[in-house]
């Protein structure tokens, strides 16, 4: 059952092939199995199995399956689950149980899902390498070739791709503000979507950067995700910036091919210091879609290199005003003090880790007056520009291509001292971010060390389908079918 | 109104303007379904929004917004199409997102204007914005509690020019507006309640000079409050100025019980709130058919129903200003006038009925006399049944009672004598008994007629008619 995914268990089921007990059983064994990952925070077996017992009773009652019907999905630890703890990963919500569950998880349970584990993640979801978790880093399941060092997964979502890339679970949800869904796909040799700005409720998902955050699905195959995502996805009144768009079937949409399509290739996305084989990649991924019968096109997205540091303003601005709430008052961690001003002051410090903290006096910094304008003002208008470059590709062409990360998963505890090294993961993926565009991670190969590298595809606003589809003709001529050394 | 501060050198005039918070009548918060009303149980009205769970989203509350629109249209502002929610971020305890949702740079409502006697008020704006919970002080020795119940409740924040000019003004122009807000029903203008609160900026120049630096007096929360701090602080700034010294900006708070200004406890880091434009929530767009239905929906405002009470039903401008100072008195005047002689009707609510409920401390809401049944006395009177002055013992008997005018009138018998044929009797009776007197009245002395009129009014204990009484006298002694 290990290598199962959504699609195969939703046929399993349907032949009785196995129960959802069975199946939950099983994985529930292969979650305590790969502790080695350090990619869980909380397991959730009772639920699981209570969860998957419903399930059995509905198929034996012969009621007809649920969009999601039995299938095991591991939840990055930032969506809040009702009286299961909620941590995002920090010692300032270490012991946080919410007395209610976010929109997504609900839709999911809704829709029949056996929901498994909470999955670790950088803390408060600010990293590119689980490692900035209060649970310490989670690891890759991937390895170099003659190279024993553990490997980050990447992040934020590392816990939740390190399962699905070990396949111990079939699917997982993330969040992507910046890129931790995309690159830690890419990291882990899976697929990653992150979808439209606005598809999918942010209602209970405890927020980094509001105007960016985005759950999405982690899979191992671009059909699993078109599944996943259409559980999640739908307008929430809870939710202002939840978009009233109708949901169409993902899933139909994939069997389109490309044929007829545009697919842009941005010139400046070719950075320095670029490894020559994902240089390579890119090319040969142009090239895949070029032979199922798209055209390539080359175009500009002449602001490209302003959206790193736009958003190293914007993400920090919202997260320092977001975070504002952990005070010791109310939940979570508190220490006490002598004068409240002191209790903030040493609860803060004792529950946000060294990223979490940079990251706050960076936004506390940017939004100040004096320099408001500056930065924060500046780095708004760049992101209108940014999503205008994006608005007049898409005039031309009907996607985007571009590697998802500069590099393959590098070693555990590298890039640690060096932030902007860190920062420097997500040049690829922010530019999507922040134009709030869908844009999915593609396993398209292995490097000359082994290790997996992902091509990005960014579509128009709500044009999860065109991309998905164009999605599913690279995965299918990359017929990437290695398996990461943690499961040989 | 305007009045100047006689200094030591000179006179001084006032530059007052006001920052009025006024919560916005509605059952549930600005941005979450919490219930708003007042005394409940600490922490009993808090959703989850409300307390700033992790991952809780705001959502704008419609009838929030059709309030601060409708109020904008009662003071002829400008309603913005688009504006704006901001976060204004700072650190407190009963303020537990972290930020204050509040509205900068775009508010709802730019402009308008409120007239006060001699002087047109302009508003700068009016923007929504949510209140904090409460620090409570006085429950534990060693702990501050927080109650949230208000956490999230929408405030209006309307703010003036400087355009007043005196303590009295001030009054004048809070109190104008306060029965604008409660006529349009948007807010209850309960002051003891916290419902409306008061921020004064308070400075002093030479008439007509340029502006000078301003004090802002924080939270007065009674009309007799801001009149007084705000005659302490003008006085306070003068003799500062006067003895070399200059105005430091700062926020001051108004001790009542000293009837002085005192500044609040300094902050070592002033603070810097990081306004930035709410992530959480869209700019508030709002269409012309929005804000026209509730235009078209607004109530008759108090300037255009004193001129109609004026111009149409002819009452004095006295008696118009003051049936149209709050909405419910309007309402009852016009309910109990409906069908009947306006003027009489006006003046038995504008005198008897707005004199006892002054008396008695009470809003015109808690008359226990309904406006049908002032007019069922009103007619009583018109028709001759009773007399003005068994009308008002009947009023008192309606408003200590309860009951109705017809049923007082038949249980005390108090129906007035209008039988001609009974009085004419009455006269020649009297007429004969004191024939000097008669005589005296023949012979010039009418004064006498007032003797003879309460003679007969006595005879009868008051219910004679005394206008048919004069008319049989003057008859009698004059043929």
């Amino acid at each position: 059952m290990r290598r199962l995914g959504l699609a195969d268990i939703r046929a399993g089921l349907a032949d009785g092939a196995f129960s959802a007990v069975e199946l939950a059983e099983d994985r529930l064994a292969a979650l305590e199995g790969a502790e080695a990952l350090n990619a869980v925070v909380s397991p959730m077996p009772d639920r699981a199995l209570e969860a998957a017992r419903a399930a059995d009773r509905r198929r034996a009652a012969g009621e007809p399956a649920l969009p999601l019907d039995g299938m095991p999905v591991a939840v990055k630890d930032l969506f809040c689950t009702e009286d299961v703890r909620t941590t995002a990963s920090s010692a300032m919500l270490e012991d946080f149980v919410p007395p209610y569950e976010s929109t997504v998880t609900a839709n999911l349970i809704a829709a029949g899902a056996v929901l498994a584990a909470k999955t670790n993640l950088d803390e408060f979801a600010m990293g590119s390498s689980t490692a900035t978790s209060h649970f310490g880093p989670a690891v890759n399941p991937w390895k170099a070739t003659g190279d024993a060092r553990p490997r980050a997964p990447g992040g934020s979502s590392g816990g939740s791709a390190a399962l699905v890339a070990a396949s111990v679970v079939p699917a997982a949800l993330g969040t992507d503000t910046g890129g931790s869904i995309r690159q830690p796909a890419a990291f882990c040799g899976i697929v990653g979507l992150k979808p439209t700005y606005g598809r999918c409720s942010r209602w209970g998902i405890v927020a980094f950067a509001s105007s960016l955050d985005q759950a999405g699905p982690l899979t191992r195959s671009v059909r699993d995700a078109a599944i996943l995502l259409g559980a999640m996805a739908g307008h929430d009144p809870k939710d202002s910036t939840s978009a009233r768009q109708p949901v169409p079937d993902f899933e139909a949409a994939l069997g389109g091919g490309v044929r007829g399509l545009r697919i842009g290739v941005p010139r400046e996305y070719r950075v320095d210091g670029m490894p020559e084989e994902l240089d390579a990649l890119w090319r040969r991924g142009a090239a895949w879609l070029e032979e199922a019968g798209a055209e390539i096109v080359d175009i500009p997205l002449p602001h490209t290199h302003y959206a790193l540091p736009a958003y190293y303003i914007v993400a920090p601005a919202e997260a320092s005003s977001n975070l504002a709430r952990y005070d010791g008052v109310r939940y979570g961690l508190r220490t006490p003090a002598g004068t409240v001003e002191e209790q903030y002051a040493r609860t803060r410090r004792a529950g946000f880790g060294a990223e979490v903290r940079r990251r706050v006096l960076i936004g506390t910094y940017v939004l100040s007056a004096g320099y408001y304008d500056a930065y924060y003002t500046k780095a708004q208008r760049v992101r209108r520009l940014i999503a205008r470059d994006f608005e007049q590709a898409f005039e031309r062409v009907d996607a985007v291509l571009t590697p998802t990360a500069p590099t393959a998963a590098f070693p555990l505890g590298e890039k640690m001292d060096d932030p902007i090294a860190m920062y420097l993961n997500d040049v690829f993926t922010v530019p999507a971010s922040l134009a709030g565009l869908p844009a999915v991670s593609v396993p398209a190969g292995l490097d000359a060390e082994g290790l997996p590298l992902g091509l990005q595809l960014i579509g128009r606003p709500f044009d999860e389908e065109t991309v998905l589809r164009a999605a599913a003709a690279l995965e299918e001529a990359a017929g990437f079918d290695a398996e990461p050394e943690f499961v040989r | 109104m305007s009045a100047l501060i006689e200094g030591r050198e000179g006179v001084w005039e006032y530059a007052i303007g006001l920052e009025v918070h006024a919560q916005v009548a509605s059952a549930a918060k600005l941005f979450s379904g919490a219930p708003t009303a007042f005394g409940a149980e600490p922490n009993t009205q808090v959703s989850l929004v409300d307390a700033a769970m992790p991952g809780m989203l705001p959502v704008i509350n419609r009838v929030c917004v059709e309030q601060a629109v409708r109020t904008g249209l009662g003071f002829g502002g400008a309603i913005a199409r688009h504006s704006v929610f901001d976060r204004k971020n700072y650190f407190y305890p009963d303020l537990p997102q972290g930020y204050q949702i509040s509205q900068y740079s775009d508010p709802i409502v730019v402009g308008g204007t409120v007239e006060i006697p001699g002087r047109t008020v302009r508003i700068t704006r009016l923007h929504l914005e949510q209140d904090a919970g409460k620090s409570v002080h006085d429950r534990d020795p060693d702990r501050t509690l927080i109650d949230l119940n208000r956490a999230g409740v929408a405030l209006m924040e309307i703010v003036s020019e400087p355009d007043l000019r005196s303590p009295e003004e001030a009054a004048e122009f809070l109190t104008r507006l306060r029965a604008l807000l409660r006529w349009l029903g948007t807010c209850d203008g309960n002051m003891q309640e916290g419902s409306l609160r008061c921020d004064a900026n308070v400075s002093v120049r030479r008439p007509g000079a340029e502006l000078g630096t301003r004090t802002e007096i924080k939270n007065l929360n009674s009309i007799r409050f801001l009149r007084e701090a705000i005659e302490y602080e003008g006085r306070r700034q003068v003799e500062v100025i006067e003895a070399g010294g200059e105005i430091e900006q700062e926020t001051r708070l108004f001790d009542p019980d000293r009837g002085e200004t005192r500044p609040m406890r300094t902050k070592e880091d002033a603070h810097d709130y990081r306004y930035f434009p709410d992530p959480d929530l869209l700019p508030l767009e709002l269409d012309e058919a929005f804000i026209e239905a509730i235009r078209a929906a607004m109530p008759e405002l108090p300037e255009a129903r004193r001129d109609r009470f004026v111009e149409k039903l002819g009452l004095s401008d006295y008696d118009a200003a003051l049936l149209t100072a709050e909405r419910a008195r309007a309402d009852y005047f016009e309910a109990a006038a409906r069908g009947r002689d306006v003027k009489q009707a006006a003046n038995w609510v504008a005198g008897e009925l707005l004199g006892r409920l002054n008396r008695e401390g009470l809003e015109i809401e808690a008359a226990p006399i309904p406006a049908a049944g002032l007019g069922e006395l009103v007619d009583l009177i018109a028709d001759g049944t009773l007399s003005g002055r068994m009308g008002r013992e009947v009023f008192e008997a309606m408003w200590e009672t309860g009951k109705s005018a017809g049923a007082i009138v038949e249980e005390r018998g108090l129906k007035q004598i209008s039988d001609t044929g009974a009085l004419e009797g009455l006269v020649d009776e009297l007429l004969a008994r004191e024939a000097d007197k008669a005589a005296e009245y023949r012979a010039g002395r009418t004064k006498l007629l007032g003797f003879f009129v309460g003679q007969v009014m006595k005879a009868t204990g008051g219910k004679a008619n005394p206008k048919l009484v004069n008319a049989l006298l003057r008859a009698r002694l004059e043929e």
